[in-house]
This record gives structure tokens, C-alpha cells and sequence, in this order.
């Protein structure tokens, strides 16, 4: 069924189940207790792990199968995110020019960076596309602000024109909408303790996320995919077969620009604003820590490596040493004492100490990402099983990519 | 140590009358803003949700820190524990120390990492998963004008933290958006006289200038009014924000026949290009016959700190300082001081008092409904809040009121002692027409519930 | 002309931090195939080893002076160092004076543990690798040791100044024949140019005249020849990376003057030294200096007013333009050797 082979199909029903009820999956605790600090089911988040998935998977199609490890990316999702906010001020507020907007311009620039990049390999191409991304960061911050609006970042204003659609409504921007259906809208829906969010939004990158995602395993499974393995496997000895590696990896570099592209597309369309910091290399250097962290190569590791790093950056930022004390109210007080001062270093503003030490942790002891984590336990189930299905899955993700 | 509940969200209110009428079973489903007036309305629960929202990583980090601490404190006295604060001397008598209307403030707190995207990110989970209903802080104009955009598509009120753009009440500004702090124009306004009395009128002058929208507004600032008094400007050179060695800006300026040099830089630029102008001995140069004098247009303590002995005698300007002798902030060093053993910064007296101010408009509103808010700010004049006489303008939703010119220090009696204030300029003097050119372009539009 | 030899001395001020740094990166490249992204926490690390000096110097303890108040109106404490009492005065104001100095025989054993440790505790285990994991672990090891240094002393930058006597400018016009006062260079920048030459000719002499260093050269080139040689090629490399950590750190302690140290200043070099090593070419120690120099002569040049009126940015973008420049006409930079790092 849709091409895939019987393992991929169950994997790609587990992630559209997952995805769609992300919603109620996120939101295990219930509103009132005191883990509902944990839940990460709130429009906003969801939108995010949406969006950095997708453009996690797309960076993967590039380096998990080529071992081409770019350092540039953020770029692309920038220059996705400008166009599509542009598309927002000049035509209308319906989010589908903006997101094929985004795209195109992000596939055009990703053509040039890519080829003139991908003349060199290793770590000098690293560097190569770590020059475009940065310097397109430095002109977004400054010269070019008429194009980009510099550090304030490029957004809508009253006077747009939006040939299309409206300037404003009663004094307000209008909301930026999917033919009518308003990005920010939804439904809430509350079971006993529980209230879950339905976002219109949110579903909007959930259909694009699982659209990237088969696209993702469609390519994984097909010659190209292969072809561009074994650019990774032995670049120098595929021109002997008389392959020409170049276009195959070119457009591999594409692909991912477009998916890029897509991500910034999206968040401009769930928020409509573009910030030049998108383009810098940490953001750059962010894609790829997911990319690792999630196991590079593999088709889940990217969406869990996203959503991994989002979830510290959105919920332990937020933890503050009030919330602690509340948690550990029900000690005596000298204890509660012991126990704020241990852990608080590592919530609130501490909360890149606590993603620094799990980086290491992970690839410590998890080379393979968590995606290997998620085999090894497995593994611990299966191990009256026979152990020769798993290790099909570990050889998937073994070859780690560089 | 101190008890505080969950906070209450508009959810958890929504839960409450839910769970009373309908089976714990039965799902309810309803379109999110259909049944309340306005956006995250507190309702009849006990409690209402503020949202911090300020850098607690990267480079402004301790800004950051000293804002939430005012914060916390703005909290307690709202909720009538501590010694009140501003709160005895603040001119509107509508705050009772019982919370807001009646309901005890709680808050949230996040982290903006002085970045646009992750300040709205951040923003956005304070409104949709804890039900805030209002934002406030921040340390820098850019994230200050995207989160008060955010705060307008929204439909909550942003109260702005440290931000000086003039652009953020300017062609930015937003109806429900409203700063407190200074800004660009008034702090070239308010050092011209002071630069001319003590330098003369007769001054060449040098800027090296941030390259983003803050440094450009500043420059243009310091220059229109240094330039109405008869100082020449000889060169604007624009450095990258993320120099560290401004060795390469600063040499062109020994080379140049300029005898002052405006530093139109913040944070970690201002502290290095300081630093290097004052290593190259641009303090002890004599140019044109004269001494050669640096100018930084936007202080503060923290920076000073950074910079060390060499902000000694340089002129700036500033929102508000400790060492100010009216009984307001006086009341305010005070109650910080005592909680946290040092006395307060500018970016912490800024949002203590636009806390404040958010939970008088409400009381004196009589609703937590945004439009209320901002009708109650609009025009609101007051006093006893450290910067004397104070307006919020209709117009734009900026403060008027006086800017303080001040000096380093040459002989620090303390690590926080750094800043000496040298004129307070009145608030006549800083004011401008709504429509000032460097203002211009941009509308407030209408107040947004969110509903 | 004066305003270029201006722009010389700034460029090479620039290029000895980025070459000092550059110089480490490819050492750790070159000996252990390793990509540190922690190396530029290691520059800070050293930074902080002033900054720490200079607090312990100035340990104080507290005396009540009743006839003064501090901001609250209480007592005012009064602080002075313990080594006032100790050495009196004058030499222990002396000794906090020239804290930055002293802080290098402080930093250099405390850089040499934090290396060895480090690499014995950790990148050992990376050696075989792939460079993803070693970007990974090494990116978390950089986040986690700015996180703890800005625990301890907050994200503000701290100052830590020259010794009086060290402050002031040099002209250096006077000895080229130019009119007095045109062209004065700031001493601290001369020393640090002084020192970043002495380390580097150091280094150099170290791995060219001694048998160690002929050992780890020839390590560098052929890893398992050395090893089948019988030679315990991994421990004289556990001592390289001590020394690149310690370079590193010493490149941080000098520069605390020039620029007041802040947690996050590593992150600030990372990228750039990374830039500058590719630029030289991966595995030339030679190449990495001559990039540094070269990459901060040319940064100084495109800030001047002219260069950026005619091209509106260029001072932004000006390493990376080059860097890409360079890369298309030298396919392995300046001086890079085959098949290093191109896999």
C-alpha cells in the first residue's frame, strides 16, 4: 500500500495515529495538578514540533543518506520564512501562496548555495554552506533591512496592501487563514480534569508533517535514495562505476532546502512574523543537534530529536523555583530547601545546562540517537524473541552518518 | 517558603464550571472564543495569571534576572505582602495590596533569550497553555516590538520592559502595546544641553553605531539634536552586531579630526567598544585644541559594571536610577534592597512600575478586559512613581516624563555606586509631537480582546 | 597611509586571538581527528582563570564602619582583602593590580588537568567516532561548562583590566619615521601580539626540534605506522591535547584585558576559528596561522569607512566571502593536505 513495504506501512500508521492525536498524547496530565506543568499540548508547541520536524527530516534527507553535513540550513528556512511573510503583506492572508512562496524561494536559493557548495565535500563543505547561512544572517540584520526589517524582524503592518484580501478588519490585522479557516482557531475539549486543544493550525502541519514524512520514506526506499547511500558509502569510487554523484547529491541538497523552505513557510502561516536570527548558525547547528540526537539516518530520529529539543526549550525555560517549592511542598522545610537548591540550577534559566548534559548523555551512551534508545528497549521485551527481526532495525540506524 | 497555587487559567476556570454542569464523561466541545468577552478572562476564579517574559539566557541574562526580581516583588506587594512599595507613593489610590479586583496575582515566567522568535514562542505559551492576561518584560527593542505585535493579534495587553527603538511607540506601535521606558529621541534631547554646557557648542562629533534598528534610531537621535546646536557630525560608521574587537572602528576615529565620540552601542557591544576606545587613549587625546570626550546615549548600571573604571566621567542618559532622593524611589530601593541586598537597576524600576500600572488600569477599568486596560492608560496621568509627573499618551501609548542625564562616577563608594545623576531634564524638554518625523509611519489600530 | 599600518597592527591583534585558538583546533584535528566544538569554551575556561584570580586575590572580609551608611542607610561593611593584611597594602594591591600577569602561571597547570581530563575522561572514547557524535558530545560539553562558569559569575561581562603600568599606547609611528602621535598602539595589544608570536614559534620549535614532537608529527601523518613502531603514539596525543587546551586557555587569559571576559565569548570565536582552520587547510599548523592573520588583516580592511561605502556590508561578511573565496580556488585552503577531514 502507497509504495511502502509492510514495516514502513505500520511505522507510518503509528506516526499518523501519533500525530493526529498529538493533542490529547501531549496533554497526559490533568489541568489542575501539579505535573500539567509537563504537558505539552498547547497550539503553540505542537505547531513548533510540527515544524522542526519537517524540517529535521528534510535535513536528514541530505545528511543522514549523503553524509553531507551542512551547516547552513537555518538559511534556507529563513529565506522561506521572508518570502512567505511577503506573500502575507502583498497578496492575502491565506496561508497556501505563502507556504508555496516559501518553497520556491527557498528551492531557488538552495540551488545556488548548493552548487556552489557541493564542489567541495567533508568538512570543507561544512564550512562552505556555514558562510552562506552566516552571511545571509549578518545582510538580513543589516543592509538589507528594507527587504528583511533588520532585527525587529520582518511582520505585517495595518497599510499592507494584500491585493487579495484586506488591509485590516476594525483596526486589526486580519488572522492569517487556510481558505476561511482561521491558523489560530480550533476547538477545546474538556473531559473531566482534562482540556485538550484542537487547533486548526496545528492539523494544518500535521498534514504537512505526514506528507514530509512519506515523501521521506518514499525516497528512503527508492534508487535515488540508494544512489545517495552510496555517495555516503564511497564517493570516490562511484565515478568508476561511471556514475556522476553529483546531480543525485545536488538534488538531495534541494530537496532538503525545500523542506526548509516548507518549515519556514509554516511557522510565517501559524505566525506571521520573520526574524533574521532564524538564518544564524545556531540555528544552523540546531537542526543538526536534533537531526544526531534523534539518530541521523533514520526516518523517526529526526521528528523525535525536534521534538526532544523544542520540549526542553519550551517547558524546563518555563520552570521556575516557585513551581519547585510547590512540588516539593509536601516535604519539611529544610528538605524542600535541599531539594529547590539541587535541582535549580538546572530548570528555568538553567534549562541549556540540563539540553548540554543530555546532549552528552545521549551520545554517550546512546550512539545511535534515541531512536536506538527506543530499540534497545524494545530489545529488553523481545529478548526471548528470536533477535533477528530487531537487528534488521539496527542495521537501518547503525551506519551512522558523518 | 511561600505557597503559591497553580495558576489559574482561564482552562482551569473553564474546567471548574464544566466539570459542575456536565458528566465527567460527556465531552464538551465549543469553538475557543465563543463564550468570554475577552481572551483568557480570569471569570469568577480566585486568582489571575501574569506573564514575565524575560531574557533569562544569552547575553542579557542578568538584565534579565534583575527584571524578574521587581517582578516578584511588584507581585508581593500587589498581593499586600512586603512593605507596599511604590504602591504607598504611586498617586493613584486604586491598588488595595488584595490582588487585582480582587484576585490574587499569580504569574508565569519564561524565557525570551532575546530573540523574536523564542520571545513570541515563549509569549505564546504564557496565552494558550497558562492563560495569562497580560505579557510584560523584555531587554531589547526588537523582541519588545514582536511580542507586542504578537500581544496584538493575540488580544492581550503587553506592558514593554527595557526597550529604547523609538520605533516600539513609533511606526511600530500597537493599541495593545504601552512602554514606560524612554526612548531614542528623548534621550538626545535631554543630553544636547548638558553636552553643550559642558563641551561647547563648537564640537565635531564621531558615531559609531550599532547595525540594527535600535543603533540606527539612536544615532539619528543624538545627531538631529546635536546638530540643531550647532555640533558637526563628520562621520556615522555602522558596526556589526556581532563585533567583539572594535579595534579596527575605533583607530579611523584617531585618524579623523572629530573631538567627541558617540557610542550608539548597548550591552556587550557598549562595554567592548568602551573598553577599546578608552584602551586606545581616546580619553586622554586632545583634538582641535580641546579634550576629546566619549559619549554613550544609552546607560545602565549593569553595563557600567562591565565596562569598569572606564565609564568614569561619560555622559548618558538614563530612565531612572537608585540614587534618585524623591520619597518614590526612595520607597522602591528600599523594598528591593531589602529583599535582595542591592539596590535595583533601571530595566527592574521600569517593569516594577508598568506591573504596577497594568493592575491600577484594571482596578480603575473595573475589568480585566484588554479594551478597558487601554482605555484606563490612555491620557493617564500620575505621580509618585520615581520619574516624577508622568503621562501615558493617547497617541502612541509612550511615557512622558523627565529623562535623567548622568555621568560615570569618579570615585565609586560601592560596585553599584557607578552612575552620578548630573541633570534630571524636564519632561517639556523631551517631548514631541505624535507625528515627529522619527516617529512616523505606523498606527496603533483598535484594541483587540482577543474575542 | 598611517590609517593602513593602523589597520595592519588591528588585523594582526585579530588574527594572533584567531591563530592562537585556530592553532589548537587543528592541532586536535590533526593528532586526534577529533572536531572539538568545546574548543572555544576552552578559550573562555582560560579567560575565567584571570577573572577567578583576581576573586581570590580579592577574598575579603568584612568590617562595620559605623560612621558611614550603605544605600539602605544601615552600617556601612567595609571589605579588605585578606592579602592586604597578609603581604600589607601595597604589595598585595600590587598583586591584585597585576592579577591578569600572574593569573597565566595560575591558568597553565589548571588548563593542563582540564585538557587531560578531558580527554582522557571523554573524547578518548570518541577517537572512532563519527564526527556527528563528536560535534554532539563536544557541543554539550561546550553549553555545559558556560552554564556552570555563568552560574557562578552571571552573564554580564566582567572587568578585568591591565596593570596601570601596562596601560597606555605606544607610538609606534616614532620608529618608523612618522610624525609623533600618528600612528600609538595600546601596549596591552602589543604584548598580546608579542605573545601570541612567542607561543606560536614555542609550539612550532616543539614539534620540529624535539624527538616528542617529531613523534607526534609523524603520528599526525601516519597514525598506525607510528603505532606499529611500536610507539605509544596515544599518550604522546593525550599530551597534545593538553597543550592545545592549554594555548587555548592562555589565549584567554591575555585577551581579559582587551575585551572584558563573558561566559558566552567561546560560542563568540567558535565559529570563526573553525572558519579560520578550514581556510588554512585541515591538518597545516602552518596554515592555521597564516588564515588567522590573514583572516583578521582583511576583516580590519573591509571595516574601514572607505572599503564600506563602496561595498555597502562588506564589513559584515567580509571572512565568510573570503572563506568561500578561497575554498573554490584552493580546494583544501591555504595549505591543507589530502584526504584530511574531506570524507
Amino acid at each position: 500500500m502507497l509504495g511502502l513495504n509492510s514495516k514502513d506501512q505500520k511505522l507510518f500508521l503509528v506516526v499518523i495515529v501519533v500525530t493526529l492525536l498529538a493533542p490529547f498524547i501531549l496533554n497526559p496530565f490533568p489541568e489542575n495538578s501539579e505535573l500539567a506543568q509537563f504537558n505539552a499540548g498547547y497550539p503553540d508547541l505542537m505547531q513548533r514540533f510540527a515544524i522542526f520536524g519537517i524540517f529535521a527530516i528534510g535535513f536528514n534527507i541530505l545528511f543522514g543518506l549523503t553524509g553531507y553535513l551542512s551547516f547552513g540550513h537555518a538559511a534556507f528556512l529563513g529565506v522561506g520564512s521572508y518570502a512567505g511573510v511577503w506573500m502575507l503583506k502583498l497578496l492575502s492572508m491565506n496561508v497556501v501562496p505563502a507556504i508555496i512562496m516559501s518553497v520556491i524561494f527557498a528551492g531557488l536559493f538552495s540551488l545556488l548555495v548548493g552548487f556552489v557548495s557541493l564542489r567541495r565535500s567533508g568538512i570543507y563543505f561544512s564550512i562552505l554552506t556555514l558562510a552562506f547561512a552566516q552571511m545571509s544572517f549578518a545582510l538580513a540584520y543589516s543592509v538589507l533591512t528594507p527587504i528583511t526589517n533588520g532585527e525587529t524582524g520582518l511582520q505585517l503592518a495595518l497599510d499592507d496592501p494584500r491585493i487579495l484580501g484586506v488591509s485590516q478588519i476594525d483596526g486589526s490585522i486580519p488572522p492569517t487563514n487556510f481558505f476561511g479557516l482561521e491558523m489560530r482557531d480550533g476547538f477545546e475539549l474538556a473531559l473531566g480534569p482534562w482540556v485538550f486543544t484542537l487547533n486548526f493550525g496545528y492539523y494544518l502541519c500535521a498534514v504537512f508533517v505526514l506528507g514530509a514524512f512519506y515523501l521521506s520514506m518514499r525516497i528512503f526506499n527508492s534508487p535515488f535514495g540508494m544512489m545517495l547511500r552510496a555517495i555516503k558509502t564511497n564517493q570516490t569510487r562511484l565515478p568508476y562505476t561511471g556514475m556522476n554523484p553529483k546531480p543525485y547529491t545536488l538534488a538531495a541538497f534541494v530537496i532538503s532546502g525545500m523542506y526548509a523552505g516548507l518549515a519556514g513557510g509554516l511557522m510565517v502561516a501559524m505566525d506571521p512574523l520573520a526574524g533574521a536570527e532564524r538564518m544564524q548558525w545556531t540555528a544552523s547547528g540546531e537542526v543538526v543537534l536534533m537531526t544526531i540526537l534523534g539518530g541521523a539516518g533514520t526516518l523517526l530520529g529526526p521528528l523525535l530529536g525536534a521534538g526532544v529539543i523544542k520540549y526542553f526549550e519550551n517547558i524546563f525555560s518555563k520552570i521556575n523555583d516557585t513551581i519547585l517549592y510547590e512540588w516539593f511542598s509536601f516535604m519539611p522545610d529544610g528538605l524542600q530547601d535541599v531539594f529547590v537548591f539541587l535541582i535549580h540550577p538546572f530548570i528555568g534559566k538553567g534549562w541549556h545546562l540540563t539540553l548540554g548534559i543530555m546532549f552528552m548523555l545521549v551520545v554517550i551512551f546512546l550512539p545511535g540517537g534515541v531512536v536506538e534508545g527506543g530499540q534497545r528497549f524494545m530489545r529488553l521485551f523481545k529478548r526471548g524473541d528470536k533477535g533477528s527481526k530487531s537487528s534488521g532495525d539496527a542495521a537501518r540506524s547503525a551506519s551512522p552518518a558523518e | 517558603m511561600s505557597e503559591i497555587g497553580k495558576a489559574a487559567s482561564r482552562r482551569s476556570v473553564l474546567k471548574g464550571s464544566l466539570a459542575a454542569g456536565a458528566a465527567i464523561a460527556m465531552p464538551t466541545i465549543f469553538t475557543s472564543q465563543a463564550k468570554a468577552a475577552f481572551l483568557n478572562d480570569p471569570g469568577a476564579a480566585s486568582t489571575v495569571t501574569l506573564g514575565f517574559n524575560v531574557p533569562q539566557s544569552g547575553p542579557y541574562a542578568d538584565e534579565g534576572a534583575d527584571e524578574l526580581r521587581a517582578y516578584l516583588l511588584a507581585v508581593e506587594h500587589l498581593n499586600g505582602e512586603g512593605d507596599g512599595g511604590m504602591m504607598n507613593t504611586f498617586s493613584s489610590k486604586a491598588l488595595k495590596g488584595n490582588g487585582i479586583l480582587g484576585k490574587k496575582v499569580e504569574y508565569v515566567t519564561g524565557d525570551t533569550q532575546t530573540k523574536s522568535d523564542a520571545a513570541r514562542a515563549s509569549a505564546k505559551s504564557m496565552i494558550e497553555k497558562d492563560g495569562a492576561i497580560m505579557i510584560t518584560g523584555g531587554s531589547s527593542s526588537g523582541v519588545a516590538v514582536a511580542v507586542q505585535a504578537l500581544c496584538q493579534e493575540a488580544g492581550v495587553i503587553f506592558m514593554a520592559g527595557l526597550t529604547h527603538s523609538n520605533d516600539t511607540t513609533g511606526k511600530d506601535k500597537k493599541a495593545n502595546g504601552f512602554r514606560h521606558f524612554f526612548n531614542s529621541y528623548m534621550s538626545g534631547a535631554a543630553l544636547a544641553p548638558v553636552l553643550k554646557n559642558a563641551y561647547g557648542t563648537d564640537r565635531k562629533a564621531y558615531h559609531l553605531t550599532a547595525d540594527y534598528n535600535w543603533g540606527y534610531t539612536t544615532e539619528e537621535a543624538v545627531r538631529t539634536s546635536t546638530e540643531s546646536m550647532g555640533w558637526e557630525t563628520v562621520e556615522a560608521v555602522k558596526t556589526p552586531l556581532a563585533q567583539t574587537d572594535f579595534s579596527s572602528y575605533i583607530t579611523p576615529v584617531l585618524q579623523s579630526d572629530a573631538d567627541v565620540l558617540v557610542l550608539n552601542h548597548y550591552g556587550g557591544n557598549m562595554v567592548n567598544s568602551l573598553t577599546n576606545a578608552v584602551q586606545f587613549g581616546l580619553r586622554d587625546r586632545v583634538a582641535n585644541g580641546k579634550n576629546f570626550e566619549i559619549i554613550v546615549p544609552l546607560y545602565s548600571r549593569l553595563m557600567a559594571k562591565g565596562a569598569g573604571a572606564n565609564v568614569k566621567g561619560i555622559f548618558g542618559s538614563t530612565n531612572w536610577h537608585w540614587s534618585l532622593q524623591d520619597e518614590a524611589s526612595k520607597a522602591f530601593v528600599q523594598s528591593f534592597g531589602t529583599k535582595y541586598g542591592f539596590p535595583p537597576s533601571q530595566a527592574a524600576h521600569t517593569c516594577y512600575v508598568q506591573a504596577l500600572l497594568y493592575a491600577d488600569a484594571v482596578e480603575r477599568g473595573g475589568s480585566f478586559n484588554p479594551c478597558s486596560v487601554v482605555e484606563a492608560l490612555e491620557g493617564f496621568e500620575f505621580d509618585g512613581m520615581g520619574n516624577g509627573p508622568t503621562l501615558y499618551r493617547a497617541e502612541d501609548h509612550q511615557c512622558f516624563k523627565d529623562v535623567l542625564v548622568v555621568k560615570g562616577k569618579e570615585n565609586p563608594s560601592s560596585e553599584f555606586d557607578l552612575l552620578e545623576i548630573v541633570e534630571v531634564t524636564p519632561v517639556a524638554q523631551v517631548t514631541y509631537a505624535p507625528d515627529h518625523p522619527q516617529f512616523a509611519g505606523g498606527q496603533l489600530g483598535t484594541c483587540n480582546p482577543g474575542a | 597611509m598611517d590609517a593602513i599600518i593602523l589597520q595592519v597592527l588591528n588585523g594582526l591583534d585579530k588574527g594572533s586571538a584567531y591563530a592562537l585558538i585556530a592553532l589548537g583546533l587543528t592541532l586536535i584535528f590533526g593528532t586526534l581527528g577529533v572536531v572539538n566544538f568545546a574548543h572555544g569554551a576552552l578559550f573562555m575556561l582560560g579567560a575565567f582563570c584571570a577573572v577567578t584570580l583576581n576573586v581570590i586575590l580579592n577574598t575579603s572580609y568584612e568590617t562595620i564602619d559605623p560612621d558611614r551608611t550603605d544605600f539602605l542607610g544601615n552600617p556601612l561593611k567595609v571589605e579588605t582583602p585578606y592579602i592586604f593584611d597578609w603581604f600589607g597594602p601595597e604589595v598585595g594591591g600590587a598583586m591584585i593590580e597585576w592579577s591578569v600577569p600572574l593569573a597565566i602561571l595560575f591558568a597553565i597547570p589548571i588548563m593542563v588537568v582540564i585538557g587531560l581530563s578531558m580527554e582522557r575522561g571523554l573524547i578518548k572514547y570518541f577517537y572512532h567516532r563519527p564526527h556527528a557524535d563528536q560535534i554532539l558530545v563536544t557541543f554539550g560539553l561546550a553549553i555545559v561548562l558556560q552554564e556552570i562558569v555563568k552560574y557562578f559569575y552571571g552573564a554580564n561581562p566582567i572587568p578585568t583590566p591591565a596593570p596601570a603600568g601596562l596601560v597606555g599606547s605606544f607610538d609606534f609611528g616614532v620608529l618608523l619615521g612618522f610624525e609623533p602621535g600618528s600612528i600609538i598602539y595600546p601596549n596591552w595589544r602589543l604584548i598580546y601580539f608579542v605573545f601570541a608570536a612567542v607561543i606560536i614559534g614555542a609550539l612550532f620549535a616543539f614539534l620540529r626540534f624535539t624527538t616528542f614532537g617529531m613523534v607526534v608529527r609523524a603520528g599526525m601523518a601516519d597514525r598506525e605506522t607510528v603505532g606499529l613502531l611500536g610507539i605509544n603514539i596515544d599518550k604522546r596525543f593525550t599530551i597534545m591535547f593538553a597543550i592545545a587546551a592549554c594555548v587555548a586557555g592562555l589565549a584567554g587569559v591575555m585577551y581579559t584585558p582587551i575585551n572584558s571576559p563573558n561566559y558566552h565569548m567561546g560560542m563568540d570565536f567558535l565559529v570563526l576559528s573553525f572558519v579560520v582552520v578550514v581556510v588554512g587547510g585541515m591538518g597545516s599548523l602552518a596554515g592555521a596561522v597564516a588564515a588567522g592573520f590573514l583572516l583578521g588583516v582583511l576583516e580590519s580592511f573591509a571595516s574601514m569607512a572607505q572599503v564600506v561605502d563602496l561595498f555597502p556590508g562588506i564589513n559584515q561578511i567580509i571572512i565568510y566571502l573570503v572563506a568561500i573565496i578561497i575554498l573554490l580556488t584552493r580546494p583544501r585552503g591555504l595549505m591543507g593536505r589530502k584526504g584530511v577531514m574531506e570524507d
